[in-house]
């Protein structure tokens, strides 16, 4: 099969201005006979769902949270991207481009991310005029600050509670829209099928948290925005809720899954305290810009920090990447840390971590200054661990974070099945195998604003559509075998919990599809998820009832999705021989440590297809041109 | 080094209600083994692994984020709501600040407006519907000037953000006597009123969004000042007086008429 990108022809500065305008039109009159369903209330979801209505299309939106405000889009912290210059440092979307193909280790499409450099400028204008209360400078006017992987600073902030604005603004926009009308909202509902009729996505089966009952609705399109699979490693930064879920079933319907195996690692985490742990929380990476990072020079010396005098750190990231220092990119931060740590020069009290030290910073600064740039970062931090950084260096350590990976989509955000779209993190397109901070805001936004309401325009005026009802054939079927897959859940009445298998899968994952990975592993956590997988149908033991709210079996729900989309990301892991990004494979390295691409054979998307329960899938690739941007081995030295 | 993981027992008295019309009464659940380390949905995580293998139904409570941002997860704790700690939520409330043998009282969120979905789990849409009739500022998406057009000075910026912060959680109301959701609503009001960009609707925002407030069964504010108390974003009761300045002018200085009731 041949995958087609729908890249408009043209120079890379006018792809996006030419697409809109070769996209067709629907007449404003007739928009309002369209129903669109999105799914989940992030950045992506609620900025699609409104910008939509407000065109005049009908909208349906289900959120698995028992409000829209709630999406994990609100725990980002640091800041959102643009390239507005207003520091006079010489940003241009140009740079916020290349940036953004260079971080990425070139593993994204140069027309998505360009274009994704454009809109970014829409987006903050858009939120300053929705009321986000950005920070600012003293003469008013919009403050910025730089952020891990960039030189410029180009990071738009609210506080520490960047994302919890956007989404709150975007929530709003969202909520404007159900009170006029245009949206209706289902909270509390979870996606457990996509109903194609024709080959066309054409609706969805969700599952009432509340009541238990199934539920069908139809559509002209699907729009889905349900987030990342970060969660596959039990102990990540996500939030309880996210799940690979409404993606995977996706998948199992024909939607190909690009880059299963890009997955980030968040270098700024708090660490872990031992086995009764649910999740680990992410100190924003905005911390690196003051606060400097280290161990202690002699493997095993325990003193407390305060007590090793200077000649005793490692300030290892400064030492070995002398112009960017602290603030190398994600990945590059995290395997350092990593390495640190296996050399025994871990810290705390798991020996799972290292420093990061702002003394120095609050003697050049005071206090004031960095209790205002981080304070409510420090009083989260000293609320988890009982340690204050003002007067103590912080630990952290890396956790995964995000994931690059998703279903696959064209240059109009839709995927292999006609009128389903997949946008933010959920689709893989512009951050290729990592993630630059502040970018995530950026693109969810940018989808949900900028570019769904014109691309889903397109395909509605170029499109036959049959008329359906939620009583036809396809959505009672899909709705019995959900019905069936929650009975057998129920039915199975095993020994183990939930959390216990997820437990088990988490760390099979981190252990061996984390931050670093090789053949040998790849494959020996394939056969142990086999086997968990085949436990988990004979011994697992969900509590109560599937006639009300019942945490326990919407997990094991999400669970059996994720022991069958951890194989996945196995296989990806395993087919791609070269490390890029955050995918780091032991075999291919350069002298120094850092990941050696291997150009030649793995520029491209890998692109898989469902095969059927069992069988492994099949593996497409997508080439990926660069034309202006050359290819160069990153170095952050 | 000063944090072993230590362990302590407790003793939950827990509320447990089927379902939202069925009776609700306490239930006593011991932890044991409880690492001081843990949150306290951690802590209840720990119990409902052994209510389940034991063949008990685990006691249902709403969480997500488990970083105090989400505003998802509350009960009232031993009778403050998101428990005795200031400015935290219940997922970041660590078992550190009870002792070993200590009796812990759990339950829901108790409101009128607030009705219960099953044990802590409440159902809080009625903040849904007051946003929806006025919290936030009418611009579609395209057509917004640049950002720095109007230049908004650090301290209303500052307080803007002050008031934005709310989380949405429904402490406030939880700990009001009269189950009010002043606090809620004050915090969209001032945030949206003090910035140049919500001014124009101002005066509708005020009076549209009260006039749902009252009508989703929250109480009056009777000045116990609980709702800040309670806050885990520290929510200043200075945006209720900036509500009531709003509400009135909105009332006695403007064209704007009340809204009908929408339903």
């Amino acid at each position: 099969m041949q995958l087609d990108a729908k890249i408009p022809a043209g120079p890379l500065t006018d792809k996006w201005d030419r697409h809109r305008f070769e996209l067709k039109l629907v007449n404003p009159a007739n928009k309002r006979k369209f129903e669109i369903i999105v799914v989940g209330t992030g950045l992506a979801g609620a900025s699609a769902s409104a910008s939509l209505a407000e065109l005049g299309y009908h909208v349906k939106t289900f959120c698995i949270q028992d409000s829209p405000r709630r999406a994990h889009s609100i725990a980002a912290q640091g800041g959102i991207n643009a390239a507005k210059n207003y520091t006079n440092e010489g940003d241009s979307i140009w740079r916020l481009f290349y940036d953004t193909v260079k971080g990425g280790d070139f593993r994204a499409r140069e027309a998505n991310v360009y274009r994704l450099a454009q809109l970014s400028n829409l987006i903050i204008d858009h939120c300053v005029a929705q009321g986000i209360p950005f920070a600012r400078d003293y003469g008013g006017l919009l403050a910025n600050r730089s952020f891990g992987g960039a030189q410029v600073a180009r990071t738009f902030y609210a506080r520490g509670q960047t994302g919890q604005q956007l989404l709150l603004g975007a929530y709003s926009a969202l909520m404007r829209q159900v009170g006029a009308g245009g949206i209706t909202l289902f909270p509390r509902r979870e996606l457990l099928d996509l109903v194609l009729v024709n080959g066309q996505a054409r609706g969805i089966v969700v599952r009432n948290l509340i009541s238990g009952e199934m539920e069908r609705h139809a559509a002209d399109a699907v729009v889905i925005s349900t987030g990342g699979y970060g969660n596959i490693y039990y102990l990540s930064t996500n939030a309880e809720a996210s799940n690979v879920g409404a993606i995977f079933r996706a998948y199992k319907r024909g939607a190909m899954f690009a880059n299963p195996c890009f997955t980030q690692i968040h270098p700024t985490c708090i660490p872990h305290t031992g086995e009764h742990q649910s999740k680990l929380t992410l100190m924003s990476e905005s911390l690196r810009n003051d606060g400097r990072v280290w161990v202690p020079h002699n493997p095993g010396d325990i003193r407390e920090p305060q007590d090793i005098p200077e000649e005793d750190r490692d300030y290892y990231l400064e030492q070995k990447y002398p112009s960017f220092g602290n603030l190398v990119p994600r990945d590059v931060a995290s395997r350092a840390a990593k390495a640190q740590c296996d050399n025994g020069k871990g810290v705390g009290l798991t020996r799972c971590a290292v420093y990061l030290d702002f003394a120095d910073a609050i003697k050049r600064d005071g206090k004031d200054t960095i209790a205002k740039k981080y304070g409510n970062l420090f009083d989260m931090y000293q609320l988890i661990t009982d340690d204050s950084p003002y007067e103590k260096p912080m630990m952290i350590y890396p956790a995964s974070h995000y994931t690059m990976g998703g279903l696959w989509v064209d240059y109009n955000l839709m995927s292999t099945i006609p009128g389903l779209f997949v946008l933010g993190e959920a689709n893989f397109s512009d951050h290729g195998a990592n993630r630059l901070g502040a970018s995530a805001l950026m693109q969810g936004l940018a989808d949900g604003y900028f570019v769904i309401p014109y691309t889903i325009g397109g395909y509605f005026a170029g499109t036959q559509l049959a008329p359906v009802s939620a009583d036809d054939a396809a959505f009672k079927d899909a709705s019995q075998s959900a019905t069936e897959n929650i009975a057998k859940l129920m039915s199975i009445k095993g020994k183990r919990t939930v959390d216990n298998f997820a437990r088990e899968l988490g760390q099979i994952m981190w252990n061996y599809c984390g931050m670093s990975r090789d053949d040998a592993g790849l494959k020996k956590a394939l056969r142990r998820i086999q086997d968990l997988r085949a436990e988990f149908w004979e011994n697992l033991l969900v509590p109560g009832t599937d006639k009300d709210y019942n945490k326990s079996l919407e997990k094991a729900g999400r669970q059996a999705d994720s022991l069958e989309f951890a194989e996945l990301m196995i296989l990806d892991a395993l087919d791609r021989t070269e490390s890029c990004g955050g995918h780091f494979r032991e075999e291919s390295q350069t002298e120094e440590g850092e990941a050696l691409r291997d150009d030649e054979n793995f520029s491209h998307v890998s692109v898989w297809q469902y095969a059927g329960y069992g069988k492994r899938p099949k593996l497409h690739q997508e080439p990926l041109v660069f034309e202006n941007v050359e290819l160069s081995q990153r170095s952050y030295k | 080094m000063k944090k072993l993981a230590k362990t302590i027992n407790v003793t939950l008295k827990v509320w447990r209600q089927p379902g939202p019309e069925a009776k609700g009464h306490f239930e006593v659940i011991a932890a044991k083994n409880i690492s001081v380390h843990m949150s306290f949905i951690e802590m209840l995580d720990t119990v409902n692994e052994q209510l389940t293998l034991d063949g008990k139904d685990p006691i249902a409570f709403d969480n997500d984020c488990r970083e105090g941002i989400c505003g998802t997860c509350g009960a009232v704790v031993n009778g403050h709501a998101h428990g005795p700690q200031k400015a935290t939520t219940l997922c970041q409330l660590h078992m550190r600040h009870f002792s070993d043998g200590d009796e812990i009282v759990v339950e829901p969120f108790r409101a009128r407006a607030f009705k219960v979905v099953k044990d802590l789990v409440v159902d809080r849409s009625a903040f849904d519907k007051i946003i929806q009739a006025g919290g936030y500022i009418s611009v579609n998406t395209g057509g917004a000037p640049d950002g720095n057009a109007i230049p908004i000075s650090q301290e209303i910026a500052n307080k803007a953000m002050d008031a934005a912060a709310c989380i949405g959680c429904g402490a406030c109301v939880a700990a009001c006597p009269s189950a009010s959701a002043m606090l809620f609503v004050s915090g969209k009001i001032s945030q949206l009123a003090l910035l140049p960009q919500g001014k124009p609707e101002a005066a509708r925002r005020a009076l549209s969004m009260v006039k749902i407030m009252d009508t989703c069964g929250f109480g009056n504010c009777s000045n116990h000042r609980e709702c800040e108390n309670a806050c885990p974003k520290e929510l200043s009761i200075v945006n209720i007086a900036r509500l009531n300045r709003e509400f009135f002018k909105a009332g006695f200085l403007s064209d704007e008429i009340l809204p009908v009731d929408p339903g």
